[in-house]
């Protein structure tokens, strides 16, 4: 046989490139991969498609204006990304929010996981090829926004979690559009477990694939459902509480063998134990109710001014709120009351000398939120996991160095060897129950 | 000269009937998909304000694939690229030329048969043209010139071939208990009743037959859960190349190859255009009771017999093709060659020795 037929032979391998812009690739990330006919030999993961420069911007924004760069980050949970950086700003202010501010960011920090896993989990069914559970996830998770529109304005960018509290109450609605919500996305979690659990196409493509074990995943520096799907019981909410978590009852889920049926369960329970705690910080939320003024106590912003202008007023004035106009009932008791961490409230502004100074003074540069020098480490259970914010703070009103630790980061680390040797197919379950976030990983 | 006229009536005929079928499978497509995922679905293409639900939605589809830019790549194979989706499209559509529509009808003292080729080996003919169909995969897999594009094309390949064995082996029982390959006496023979009561259809006689021809057929089709070639977010598919009406081409010819297997599996193991107990004169119940038809009559609800089946069957597919997620390549090897391969021996042993009996 002539040697060219020899080589002929011999199998060669392919390279492929998989990304930036490919359909299973969550915006954009880049797999080299090497093959051989369908499995892979090798592969190469490439990030950085999505860098905009998080870190370094924070260092020149002031630490209330890089708030709304927070909900850029994990675009899934955005809420979350809030908790995580106003709680490390909280840490080094020495500051403690009121109880209901507390159990609005509970209820909120949970929705926002709901949405992150159904979302997670969504795609990963979608790329395999379950389009029907992808819709009806997507349904239940318009339900959760609906909740996210009403109390925050916004469906993606909440911006809502602010230093020392939120940044207004919930809406008068809540409850019903909550309720709406739990219902739902139980319905749609039944349906689910229906459609996937016992799916014998399903269970080929998730059991077995992308198995990790649990000393591989500490050693990545897994966290959240990932690091949980391989048994290991970590959860920041049980190991380092914040917030009122420790005075609520959940459990952490746990898988055993790290595939991606694995992580495709734990979520499924996370869930459940999530739509568990939002009933619980809503019904604690009855116990902590804001005393609520009387119609004909509220005051539209132009006769306060008006009134003020008259007489000096003997007892504060106490105006509608801004975030809906004069239709929102003033509710007090989420905003703590240090006046040097919060924008003052527009009824002092507009009627007392010393709420127009303080005013000034927090948006003036080079005054405003300014904590003590000092660093600090403050992590929250995100939707992938670990989301720490590392602060350094030199005194001046901005950050002199902010870090994020990105639970994506790690988990993508792994990839690599969760794919290699296996078919092409196999990366879209893998990739999709790791749950990659551009917006938080490349920052 | 009116054979002739009679003949091109009868492929003018079929073929629009297929087309008409197709267009209007990717309607129900997408409306049954809809209702299945609680949306609403394609509603709002309209003539002149009236949208009837969307009916016009695949004429509005077809005008804008016929007016997309005719695209292809400068590093394509510029004939097979072209070639490509219509080898696809050309040997599905071919198959519908031997499908029985109904009976024999009378007209003027001319028999008519509602076939447009009533040829001998029409099984395997069909058999043949569909596998010939795979031409169109592997080529534009092979002439897009694009990584994605030729695993495509290979995996459909191998699909193909292994698919093909197992329902080749599906239907010998089929040809084993109504001893032709001829396509309309495959009907006739279905038309008798077993223990008198039973239409002697092919899911009767051939129950694992049929099981196993229906998931082959299903893999032929290339739609998820056997959507291996097309695997829009692995592979994207054997088609990334392609754009416009080409792009539609393929398309199409899934949506094609839908209503052929539909037809398929009505004529071999549904009694085609059988009616139960409808016999030349009309009804005749196995508990006696009768309902004389005219011979129009008859013929008409052949036809419409057949025409539900068929509906029934594209209906079933695109239950299957929006509930389940998609297999992945190996292990759609190992259920062709290791379960329905061997169930498919399985099934000619048992005719063979049920038969002998």
């Amino acid at each position: 046989m002539s040697t060219r037929f020899r080589r002929g032979a011999r199998s060669e391998s392919m390279l492929l490139n998989m990304g930036p812009s490919h359909p299973a690739m969550h915006g954009a990330v880049r797999i080299m991969l090497e093959l051989d006919g369908e499995r892979i030999l090798s592969s190469e993961v490439e990030v950085g498609y999505l860098h905009r420069g998080f870190e370094k911007t924070c260092e020149n924004k002031t630490y209330f204006n890089l708030l709304p760069y927070t909900d850029r980050l994990n675009y899934v949970s955005p809420l979350i990304n809030n908790v995580g950086y106003v709680l490390t700003v909280e840490k080094l202010l020495g500051l403690e929010p009121p109880e209901r501010a507390q159990h609005i960011r509970v209820l909120m920090s949970e929705l926002s996981r709901v949405s992150d896993h159904l979302t997670c989990l969504a795609a990963m069914s979608m790329e395999c090829g379950a389009f029907t559970v992808f819709l009806y996830m997507i349904q239940a998770r318009e339900y959760i926004w609906d909740v996210f529109e009403e109390t925050t304005g916004a469906r993606m960018t909440t911006s809502y979690i602010r230093v020392g509290g939120v940044r207004a109450d919930l809406g008068p609605g809540w409850r019903d559009l909550l309720a709406k919500a739990l219902s739902g996305t139980r319905r749609v979690l039944k349906d689910v477990h229906g459609l996937l659990d016992k799916n014998k196409i399903f269970l080929d493509r998730t059991r077995g694939v992308g198995e990790m074990s649990r000393e591989d995943a500490l050693s990545y520096g897994w966290t959240g459902p990932c690091l949980r799907s391989t048994g290991v019981n970590y959860d920041v909410r049980k190991a380092r509480p914040y917030l009122v978590y420790d005075r609520l009852e959940f459990e952490v889920p746990l898988g055993d063998r790290g595939d991606n049926y694995d992580r495709y369960m734990v979520r499924m329970r996370e869930i459940d134990q999530s739509l568990r705690l939002v009933e619980q910080a809503a019904a604690k939320l009855e116990d902590c109710a804001p005393e609520v003024m009387a119609q004909d106590e509220r005051l539209e912003p132009e006769d306060a001014i008006a009134r003020s202008r008259v007489r000096r007023p003997d007892e504060g004035i106490r105006l509608s709120p801004t975030l809906e106009g004069a239709e929102k009932r003033l509710t007090p008791g989420i905003l703590s009351d240090d006046g040097r961490s919060i924008v003052p409230p527009k009824e002092d502004v507009y009627t007392s000398m010393e709420g127009l100074i303080r005013h000034f003074k927090f948006f003036m540069k080079g005054h405003g939120l300014r904590p003590p020098r000092g660093e600090v480490y403050h992590s929250v259970e995100g939707g992938n996991g670990e989301l720490g914010f590392y602060l350094v703070s030199d005194g001046t009103d901005r950050p002199y160095r902010l870090h994020l630790r990105a639970p994506c980061l790690h988990l993508l680390a792994a990839l690599e060897s969760l794919i290699r040797g296996r078919y092409v197919a196999d990366i879209i379950p893998t990739f999709g129950s790791l749950n990659i976030i551009l917006g938080e990983l490349d920052r | 000269m009116i054979e002739i006229l009679i003949l091109l009536a009868k492929i003018v005929g079929s073929l629009v009937w297929l087309l008409l079928l197709t267009l209007y499978l990717t309607w129900a497509e997408r409306k049954v998909s809809a209702v299945m995922q609680d949306r609403i679905g394609a509603n709002r293409a309209s003539i002149r304000g009236l949208r009837l639900f969307g009916l016009f939605q695949p004429f509005a589809d077809a005008i804008k694939m016929i007016f997309k830019e005719d695209f292809r790549p400068s590093f394509s194979r510029r004939l097979l690229h072209t070639l490509a989706p219509f080898l696809s499209f050309f040997f599905v559509a071919v198959t519908v030329s031997v499908m029985p529509f109904g009976d024999r009808i009378r007209i003027g003292g001319r028999t008519i048969s509602l076939q447009v080729l009533d040829i001998d080996v029409g099984l395997l003919f069909v058999l043949a043209m569909l596998s010939l169909g795979i031409y169109g995969i592997l080529l534009s897999g092979w002439a897009s010139n694009n990584r994605f594009a030729l695993l495509g094309g290979m995996r459909g390949a191998a699909q193909f071939l292994s698919y093909e064995v197992a329902l080749g082996l599906a239907l010998v029982g089929v040809v084993m208990v109504f001893p032709s390959l001829r396509l309309s006496e495959i009907v006739s023979a279905q038309g008798r009743l077993l223990f008198g009561f039973l239409p002697k259809w092919g899911v009767v006689l051939q129950p694992l037959g049929f099981f196993v021809f229906f998931i082959a057929a299903l893999a032929e089709t290339k739609r998820v859960p056997f959507d291996m070639p097309e695997g829009e977010s692995e592979i994207i598919g054997f088609f990334t190349e392609y754009g416009g009406l080409k792009w539609g081409l393929f398309m199409f010819t899934d949506f094609m190859e839908i209503v052929i297997i539909s037809c398929l599996t009505t004529t071999l193991f549904f009694g085609g255009w059988q009616v139960p107990w409808l016999g030349a004169d009309g009804f005749v119940f196995p508990g006696g009771g009768t309902w004389a038809l005219a011979p129009w009559a008859v013929t008409v609800f052949q036809v419409l017999a057949f025409n539900v089946k068929v509906a029934f069957f594209c209906w079933l597919q695109i239950l299957i093709r929006w509930t389940y997620p998609r297999f992945r390549y190996d292990q759609l090897m190992d259920l062709g060659w290791k379960v329905l391969i061997p169930l498919g021996l399985l099934n000619i042993i048992l005719t063979a020795a049920v038969l002998s009996v």
